[in-house]
């Protein structure tokens, strides 16, 4: 055999090999965060698209199906409208949501923590949750008027029962493990709950609270349907009402934005009041939304 | 000549006729059926058995946190009522806090104990460091493997300097290797603390390697079948159990199982 060149040249230094690993990881995860922005994107582009040109081409009335372009007139035509009546929907939703807190929480507090109460209230609790809210609007406008007052109530008792069940189930789902670990440290009822039980049951409660944001909003909007005279519930009835489908389609859109909007405010406090928890969570569920 | 004589004075720890009976829907289940021992402070003791043994019930009645049935726990002659906050426990699995960091986790016994801030922080790095977690101080119990987070949970045992520890199969969910490590410094940790322990295990030659003293127990339900006294010098290296003593006191445990049909050899 003739001398030759070796045919597998000096293989590359693990430092090397290192970096170049790092460096397609990299843009792996480029890709898929880019991937992430431009797929729903481009997935609504040509909705819209789609809408526009079958509307025109068909030439769809605009009573029954208004094309995007003119949604979009009609909302910068009534954008002082829309956004005075967003102001009062919003309000209605967050003081229903934050009700939702405020009574929500401590009622599973006192269902986690007394047994008997647990016992009488759970069975009221749930059947409150079969009864259609929507039956009961007419008696709160009865004995609330037409103000701000009914569709927080309305927007509450909607959204407040999943507050109060993720918050009871979550604090009682915690391993025992970490109780018994908390007594043979003797570490005090506050502390066990404040350090070890609370924590450990707020990405339950957290669950609960995104549930109980997005119902808020179909309260509030119940709410307005049946008695309202400001808001945009209020706004898509008398939209309907004056076949200006235009302006039903601008309210659906300010409501769709509104409820988003909400769900990843809390969202947002969620990763301020729990990060790393979510970070992990995360990495096992292959990401949030 | 001391004025107490070592014949009279209550040993350290002192289980005393102890039974446990779990109600349950298909009767009574008995767990524990009059188990007695008692161990000296500084004393390794490992219990060994089949699963379903009460072993675990029995760790949980000795510290405290579960009450007998009937019989008595007594700590230096004094009866036990509540838990006992003094020693430090490990469990199976880690228990670690998933939202504090491991550092976190450790000072959590502290923070429990009231003791000095900075003081517990530096004991807390120090112990980390003694068993290879120095620069892990600041991972989450996600960023850790197992054996890591088991490290973790036996650091928060020991930050309080606690008399004894209690430890129900800790590392029954490592691998082997993770495994040996962890049982060399634990050896050390305590040889060097002087601190008693009651270890759990279901692993033959990890009781006998580590203890002065082995309690074997028959199946449910869970009874002292024999104490043996492992007679070997200490400090033990990996190189003992390959010795004809070692295997000799293995094969005595095993010959129990095998009386008992916790294990057969068809």
């Amino acid at each position: 055999m003739s001398e030759s060149e070796p045919i597998i040249a000096a293989p590359p230094h693990l430092d090397e090999v290192e970096a170049s690993v790092e460096r397609r990881r990299a843009a792996r995860a480029t890709r898929a965060r880019v991937a992430a922005v431009l797929a729903p994107t481009g997935l609504v582009i040509a909705v819209l698209v789609v809408w526009e040109a079958g509307t025109r081409a068909f030439g769809v009335p605009a009573f029954l199906l208004p094309p995007p372009s003119a949604i979009v007139a009609a909302m910068v035509k009534h954008a002082a409208l829309l956004t005075v009546a967003s102001g009062v929907t919003t309000l209605e939703i967050v003081l229903g949501f934050a009700l939702s807190i405020a009574v929500g929480i401590p009622l599973a507090l006192m269902i986690f923590l007394w047994p008997p109460f647990a016992r009488a209230v759970l069975p009221l609790l749930i059947s409150s949750q079969a009864m259609p809210k929507v039956a009961v609007a007419p008696l709160l406008l009865v004995w609330f008027g037409f103000g701000l007052v009914p569709k927080v109530l309305i927007a509450f008792l909607i959204a407040f029962f999943p507050v109060v069940i993720n918050t009871a189930v979550g604090l009682a789902a915690i391993e025992p493990e970490k109780i018994h670990l908390a007594r043979s440290m003797g570490l005090g009822a506050w502390d066990t709950f404040f350090k070890i039980r609370l924590p450990d049951a707020l990405p339950a409660i957290f669950a609960g609270l995104k549930i109980s944001i997005t119902l808020a909003v179909v309260g509030a909007v119940v709410g307005e349907f049946v008695g309202g005279d400001a808001g945009l519930g209020y706004l898509l009835m008398v939209a309907n009402g004056g076949m200006d489908t235009q302006l039903l389609f601008a309210g659906i859109v300010c409501l769709t934005i509104l409820g988003v909007a909400l769900y990843l405010a809390v969202e947002l406090v969620e990763r301020l009041v729990i990060p790393r928890h979510i970070i992990a969570s995360e990495r096992a569920a292959g990401g949030t939304f | 000549m001391t004025t107490t004589s070592p014949d009279t004075a209550p040993p350290y720890l002192d289980l005393r006729g102890l039974s446990k009976v779990y109600a349950s829907r298909d009767g009574a289940v008995r767990a524990l059926d009059h188990v007695s021992l008692s161990g000296g402070r500084g004393a390794f003791i490992s219990i060994v058995g089949p699963s379903g043994c009460g072993k675990s019930t029995l760790m949980m009645i000795a510290a405290g946190l579960m009450p007998a049935s009937s019989g008595v726990v007594a700590i230096d002659g004094a009866p036990l009522d509540g838990p006992r906050t003094d020693i430090g426990i490990v469990f199976q699995s880690p228990v670690l806090l998933e939202w504090r960091t491991a550092l976190g986790n450790v000072m959590l016994q502290a923070e429990a104990k009231r003791l000095e801030r900075a003081f517990a922080e530096r004991r807390a790095r120090d112990l980390l460091a003694a068993v290879g977690l120095a620069g892990f101080e600041d991972k989450y119990p996600h960023e850790l493997s197992g054996g890591m987070r088991q490290r973790v949970s036996l650091c928060r045992a020991l930050i309080h300097d606690p008399p004894q520890l209690l430890m129900d199969e800790p590392f029954g969910a490592l691998d082997a290797l993770t495994r040996d490590q962890l049982v060399l410094d634990l050896q050390r940790i305590c040889h060097e603390r002087r601190i008693s322990v009651l270890f759990i295990t279901h692993s033959v030659a990890e009781a006998v390697f580590l203890s002065d003293q082995v309690i074997v127990m028959t199946p449910r339900p869970g009874r002292i079948d024999r104490l043996i006294d492992i007679d070997l010098p200490r400090p033990r290296t990996l190189a003992l159990r390959d010795t004809p003593e070692f295997s000799h006191y293995c094969r005595e445990i095993l010959d129990l199982f095998l009386a008992r049909g916790v294990l057969r050899e068809h």
